[in-house]
């Protein structure tokens, strides 16, 4: 099993894969308290137009996508404070329009025809040492962020009424909470893709929040959970050669399945 | 200068009134509990008294100022305290919500990564919890607190700004009987400091620990509990003992025979 170190493949994957969960377990806490998860998840499915348009115009994909999912996220944070109790309709709206744009692009590119699937469920195995440079910049992003405005953010997230009448901007803040989300959904694409990234948001910080007292313990222990898991799915990927983004949710739900029984045990055994 | 002084505030969501030509004022130090049926607009005047809707007509003063203007010192407890309970805080982390003075004595290090409180802030913090009781629950997380507890920490989390005005909306909505009677002793005690407005239905208790009543529907009355205690057969209870006003009285104190009687004979 060692020697899925030594290919330097190997090792741009799994250090990718611990760069992303990080900030996926930190940006996946701020989107689950605040009740983001399906803004988020309409979000990264219409990012894919990021990729149709970057494939078309030549531009790096990352670059591509992160444009049009900020500007996704953005949009869908404006309509949804417009009209909150419409927000579902427009998430469906966003979700399903970015990525009728992205297959159209892919369409319209001459040549060769990228594979979909590795961008909707993750291709960790062709991560490159510039893409590497870009989760590592995102990661720092994510931290630097949550570090200078934890108290704010912190308010925010336990109840918004509240930190709003203490004069806390919280729409500003909910438009930053979904541009972070948003870069991230961008970086994990390689890892698990636009479709299995909300998993690795949410199944970490499900379990991450029973077992802390402090929102900044929570996101700690859900980067490091989400690190953990993708470690081990990867592993097993390469060991059984199955599909990288598959292996790693299915060993996070294995984990939350795990967590679930063992807590169920305890608590009947007291 | 009055602490609050709402004057011929009138107030209409589209075009159905809620609040018309509203009038009251507290002073400092001043006990005025708010009833009145669901929808007669007790929501809406605490929204207005916070700057958070602007009067229609008539003006709103918080210490000479406006709503807005003196949101610094205005304390407020909201109604639900059972949100978020799975979110993991503790009771420091949600005092420290209510402090304004975020940067007072941080150091430029502290001010760029404020993920820890210092000792000023620490300090107030557990002062501020003592006045409530609840200086021993410091490192609980919020959730694993009984619904009373959870209340006193809201104060707590309120009286952290050091406000002039308590505002609190149906306080005791969801605690047993002597939790409640709790709470209202406490609110008599802080009202020794500053002035106290709360929203409830538990007139029972608001008759016994209020200096004012204010009964709202869409029109205010005014009843001073010091000068008339409630007894319905006196003349200031006439115009406080209309038909909600009975139901609601009805139950609990109200010799509504003796009042009938006294209307007719008027």
């Amino acid at each position: 099993m060692t020697e899925i170190f030594h290919y330097t493949f190997m090792q741009n994957a799994l250090i990718a894969g611990i760069l992303v969960s990080f900030a996926a377990g930190i940006v996946g806490s701020l989107i689950v308290v605040n009740r983001l998860v399906f803004l988020t998840g309409g979000i990264a499915h219409s990012s894919y137009g990021g990729i149709g348009m970057a494939l078309y115009f030549g531009l790096p994909i990352f670059l591509g996508a992160s444009l049009f999912s900020v500007g996704a996220a953005l949009l869908i944070a404006v309509l949804t404070f417009r009209r909150r109790h419409r927000s579902d309709t427009y998430i469906g709206l966003i979700w399903a329009v970015g990525m009728a744009i992205g297959v159209i692009f892919t369409d319209l590119t001459p040549g060769y025809n990228t594979d979909l699937m590795s961008y909707l469920f993750g291709s960790i195995l062709a991560v490159s040492r510039e893409d590497l440079w870009f989760m590592g910049f995102l990661l720092l992003l994510v931290l630097l962020t949550v570090h200078r405005w934890y108290r704010p953010i912190l308010a925010m997230s336990y109840d918004a009424e509240y930190a709003e009448l203490r004069g806390i901007p919280t729409r500003r803040f909910y438009t930053l909470i979904l541009v972070l989300s948003a870069l991230t959904v961008v970086v994990a694409i390689k890892v698990v893709g636009l479709i299995l990234v909300i998993a690795l948001m949410t199944i970490p910080t499900h379990i991450a929040e029973r077992c802390t007292r402090t929102f900044y313990a929570m996101m700690i222990f859900s980067g490091l959970l989400a690190s953990l898991f993708t470690l081990v799915g990867l592993m097993l990927s390469y060991a059984y050669d199955l599909s990288s983004g598959a292996s790693i949710i299915l060993v996070a739900a294995a984990g939350l399945g795990l967590f679930e029984a063992g807590r169920t045990l305890i608590a009947g055994r007291s | 200068m009055k602490l609050l002084e709402v004057e011929k505030v009138s107030f209409s969501y589209d075009r159905e009134r809620v609040l018309e030509e509203v009038s009251f004022s507290l002073q400092e130090r001043e006990f005025l509990a708010i009833i009145g049926p669901n929808g007669g607009g007790k929501s809406t005047l605490l929204k207005l008294i916070m700057g958070q809707y602007e009067p229609q007509e008539g003006q709103i003063r918080v210490l000479g100022k406006s709503p807005r203007q003196a949101r610094e010192e205005i304390g407020y407890v909201p109604q639900n305290t059972h949100v978020n309970l799975e979110f993991p805080i503790r009771v420091l982390d949600v005092v420290m919500m209510g402090n304004p003075k975020r940067h007072e004595g941080q150091t430029l290090l502290e001010r760029l990564f404020p993920i820890r409180y210092n000792e000023i802030e620490k300090r107030c913090a557990y002062s501020t919890l003592e006045k409530v009781g609840m200086q021993d629950y410091l490192d609980r997380r919020i959730g694993d607190l009984s619904g009373g507890q959870r209340q006193r920490v809201m104060i707590a989390r309120a009286l952290c700004a050091h406000p002039r005005l308590l505002i609190l909306d149906e306080p005791t909505s969801s605690i047993d009987a002597e939790g409640q009677e709790q709470i209202y002793r406490l609110l008599k005690e802080l009202s020794r400091e500053m002035g106290v407005l709360v929203v409830s239905h538990d007139l029972s208790v608001i008759t016994r620990y209020a200096d004012k009543i204010l009964y709202l529907n869409r029109r205010a009355y005014l009843h001073d509990l010091q000068a008339n205690p409630i007894h319905l057969d006196t003349p200031e209870g006439k115009h406080f003992c209309e038909v909600e006003m009975m139901q609601m009285l009805g139950a609990q104190n109200c010799n509504c025979e003796l009042h009938r009687d006294s209307k007719e004979s008027s």
